[in-house]
């Protein structure tokens, strides 16, 4: 039992699973998946088909976390994401063809990626601070969004374009298979290759991977640009559900669902060991929790108050003294401060 | 009660311990750190703390301060059972330690780091003039002549070291606890030390004292206890022990290794000729080395000596590229070579070992099989993972070869002690094959026996051809080991001969004949 709870995804997997269960008593028929027009419909596909976003850009935030970075400014790059399409689809005369959708996108997925660059250069090369360096472009990229659209929500008619957020393939929501395509492909590159362990050095003691020779400042530069892609696509899969570019709602706030959900996910903020199938769990469980609130009564806008208690909630299981609290063996006598004065 | 005077403190001598731990069992995933070990510290002495490493020395001070805590047996200070749940409590109890590495603030001014936690305040503000003038009393009860409002980080670490002592002492200690408190000090700051000391027992401070210098032990100490592998050996009293008997105690086997190398490395008498492996002309970088020559020839150990902040380890940093030279030529293999990273010296062949362990050495989360593989990885690039196979087979060879503890290659590095990571550190670097190895203090702060097993490797290295920059404070270790020695002295090499009957008299000559020119 003692070395089933120290397992590193034991108390993420408990929290969803009380969540599914709060779930189950409030809608009986939570669990319950129907086939409709040959697709799967049910909350569970809701969850994880509205959760595909949140769980794409928390793998690249994993990565950054793991090497004591953060990028903030993932929520803009998605709305730059969804701007450069519709705005390119709209703009083009044949705005429903399927090659303008696949170069739209491409489009938007590439403007994504030098964002990326930029990102790893101010904080690879120049050296700047993750937390400020990426501040930079939270605060510029929706005001650079809002430039491509031209401050108008720009809505766009396109068959392919709509399939990558709202269609399905096989029965399948096709926002899930893209992010479970992602996530696998993060997990092979990381975990069959020796970049996971690479991305651990450098995050755990970056000045003694540098004199074993890593190249810790192109790891770092590639896990930026690997987050801002993983945002890009989020951005694309955004606009796509709703067939528009809203440059001032979309992906507001994604970065702190993100962040969220690494650290839900038990990989720590101060870098080192990361864990993508935790990330995984918690991405479901933010997506759940937000489904669950308006599901058992309560107004959903209230939404960011329940998050609050889980931050506060997981940063208790995070700390090393709750933790102690928690184990206690024997009482420990108060600290009698300042005594020694 | 802590500031007694000298005269009570003389009769407190036989009085009640300090300090006395009795069945202390302490363990770590994977790794019996202790089984059931004994410690009395009595007030008015110098206990020396003795064992290998990874003998448990550490971990018996942490579990006694509160920052492990014991899985068995009883703690009692000043008559009283106790547990510290963290250095707080055992601070506030009277018990003071300065830890091998120094864990101070290098972004505060030294009276800040002398006073943290404990400033002096007048009207709820912190008083900076005060805690200024009382930093300033006891650096200069000590001797230490710097301003407490400079940055501790603009000191060499030789003075932090002093700093972190003269924080232990302020504290008015019962109990004083020195973890190698002199492995970067230079011999008079070792005195200036030892007089602090006698000074703080007279006014009847148990002292423990852990250090691998065994001179200084026999030196300081009145009493000393042994560890083993976690269990305890016994404890003696200094004057009545010789230092035979206390490294047979230590080890628990003959110490003839030494001896041995010695006579290895006479043997091996190396052929200075033709193309050297590395020459370096007139290499230097602003703020760091002045100009220096060099050549390496295969197979040749040569011997760095100097003092603290000489340059000897600024030289090797850019023998590897760790800081990029502004001026000079390197050649290797009689190829001109610009080494500007440490990965460009890794693909030559050149492997560097820092003295600063904790910093740029330990990966302190990952694996013990994880640093071993982590340079030669870093060059095969992370598209080519080392297959699972081979790097079990490496990392039980270099575990078995190396001797080192815990075996379990799934263990994390930062619950190994300090001989132990740098045994795995010397392995990281052994797997990349280099053929030039540079050593900076790879034996600092580890004990005789490691000790050995590192100068014994050092020797065969060079016997197979590997060529060798020894860095070392010990003046006998260098001269036991290398064919060639360059001394530096104020950021220049001063002096280059062979090794051939030079004694440690002779090389402080050098290093001091230097010091009378400029005077």
């Amino acid at each position: 039992m003692r070395s089933l709870t120290r397992h590193t995804l034991f108390w993420p997997l408990l929290a969803l699973a009380l969540l599914l269960v709060v779930n189950v008593i409030a809608t009986p028929s939570f669990f319950s998946i129907r086939i409709q027009d040959g697709h799967l419909y049910g909350s569970l596909i809701d969850i994880l088909r509205n959760g595909a976003p949140t769980l794409l850009i928390a793998l690249g935030m994993t990565l950054v976390i793991a090497t004591r970075g953060i990028d903030l400014s993932v929520g803009a790059i998605v709305a730059i994401a969804g701007a450069v399409t519709c705005t390119y689809l709209a703009g083009s005369p044949d705005e429903g063809s399927v090659s303008r959708a696949i170069v739209a996108m491409s489009l938007a997925v590439g403007v994504c990626v030098l964002l990326g660059l930029w990102n790893g250069f101010l904080i690879a090369v120049l050296g700047i601070q993750p937390i400020i360096a990426t501040l930079v472009l939270m605060t510029a990229g929706r005001g650079l969004a809002m430039l491509i659209t031209d401050g108008q929500i720009i809505t766009v008619n396109n068959a392919l374009f709509k399939k990558v957020g709202a269609g399905f393939v096989l029965g399948l929501p096709v926002a899930i298979l893209i992010a479970m395509a992602v996530f696998a492909v993060t997990a092979v590159l990381t975990r069959r290759t020796a970049l996971g362990m690479l991305i651990e050095s450098v995050g755990i003691n970056p000045e003694a991977s540098r004199l074993a020779g890593v190249r810790a400042r192109t790891i770092t530069w590639t896990v930026y640009v690997f987050v801002a892609f993983c945002a890009g696509i989020a951005g694309v899969m955004i606009a796509s559900n709703t067939s528009a570019a809203d440059a001032n709602n979309a992906g507001l706030f994604i970065e702190l669902d993100a962040i969220l959900a690494v650290v839900i996910g038990g990989t720590s903020l101060a870098g080192g060991r990361f864990s993508l199938t935790g990330t995984l769990i918690g991405a479901m469980f933010i997506q759940t929790l937000a489904t669950t609130i308006p599901t058992i009564g309560i107004p959903s806008e209230t939404n960011y108050l329940f998050k609050a208690v889980v931050v506060i909630l997981v940063c208790l299981l995070q700390s090393p003294k709750a933790r102690a609290a928690l184990s206690v063996r024997r009482q420990s006598p108060l600290l009698t401060k300042g005594s020694a004065a | 009660m802590t500031q007694m005077s000298a005269a009570p403190a003389q009769a407190t001598r036989t009085a009640e311990p300090v300090v006395e731990m009795s069945g202390v069992s302490v363990s770590f995933p994977g790794v019996k750190a202790l089984q059931s070990v004994g410690l009395t510290l009595r007030p008015g002495e110098v206990h020396a703390l003795m064992g290998e490493n990874g003998a448990g020395k550490s971990t018996l001070i942490k579990a006694l301060t509160g920052v492990y805590s014991i899985d068995e047996g009883t703690i009692i200070v000043g008559g009283e059972p106790r547990t510290f749940s963290g250095p707080a409590e055992s601070q506030a109890a009277g018990i003071s330690t300065v830890y091998q590495e120094i864990n101070l603030c290098t972004n505060l001014t030294v009276a800040e780091n002398m006073l943290l936690g404990r400033e002096p305040r007048s009207f709820g503000r912190i008083d900076t003039r005060e805690m200024n003038r009382r930093a300033g009393s006891v650096l200069a009860r000590l001797g230490v002549d710097i301003e407490p409002r400079s940055l501790l980080g603009s000191h060499p670490i030789a003075i932090q070291q002093l700093v972190a002592i003269a924080r232990a002492v302020d504290i008015d200690a019962e109990l004083l606890i020195l973890d190698e408190p002199t492995s970067s000090l230079d011999a008079d700051e070792v005195v200036k030390l030892f007089e602090v000391m006698r000074t703080l027992r007279d006014e009847g401070v148990a002292i423990v004292f852990v250090s691998h210098f065994l001179d200084q032990v026999f030196e300081i100490s009145d009493r000393m206890t042994v560890l083993r592998n976690g269990r305890l050996v016994g404890e003696y009293v200094t004057a009545d022990t010789t230092q035979l008997q206390l490294v047979q105690a230590m080890i628990g086997r003959e110490l003839e290794t030494l001896e041995k190398i010695e006579r290895q490395a006479e043997q091996n008498t190396v052929r200075a000729t033709g193309t050297p492996l590395m020459e370096v002309l007139d290499l230097g970088r602003k703020g760091s080395v002045e100009a220096v020559d060099l050549q390496v020839f295969e197979g040749e150990v040569i011997g760095v000596a100097g003092l603290l902040g000489s340059g000897r380890t600024e030289l090797a940093r850019l023998l590897f590229g760790a800081d990029a030279a502004d001026h000079g030529d390197i050649q290797l293999r009689a190829r001109r070579t610009k080494l500007r990273t440490p990965r460009q010296a890794i693909d030559q062949k050149i492997a560097f070992s820092s003295e600063n362990r904790r910093s740029e050495g330990v990966i302190g989360d990952l694996s013990i099989a994880d640093n071993m593989v982590l340079a030669l990885q870093a060059s095969r690039g992370w598209l080519r993972p080392l297959p699972a196979k081979t790097k079990e087979r490496l990392v039980t060879q270099y575990i078995d070869a190396l001797d080192i503890r815990p075996t379990d290659p799934h263990a994390l590095m930062r619950n190994l002690s300090g001989g132990n990571q740098q045994k795995v550190l010397l392995a990281r670097w052994l797997i990349t094959e280099p053929e030039l190895l540079i050593l900076d203090e790879p034996t600092r702060g580890i004990d005789i026996g490691a000790k050995a097993q590192i100068q014994q490797l050092v020797a065969d290295l060079a016997q197979q051809g590997v060529s060798v920059v020894f860095i070392s404070a010990e003046l006998e270790e260098v001269l036991r080991l290398s064919d060639r020695l360059v001394v530096m002295r104020d950021r220049r090499k001063i002096d280059e001969r062979s090794n051939d009957d030079v004694s440690v008299a002779d090389v402080l000559e050098i290093i001091a004949g230097e010091v009378r020119d400029d005077a």
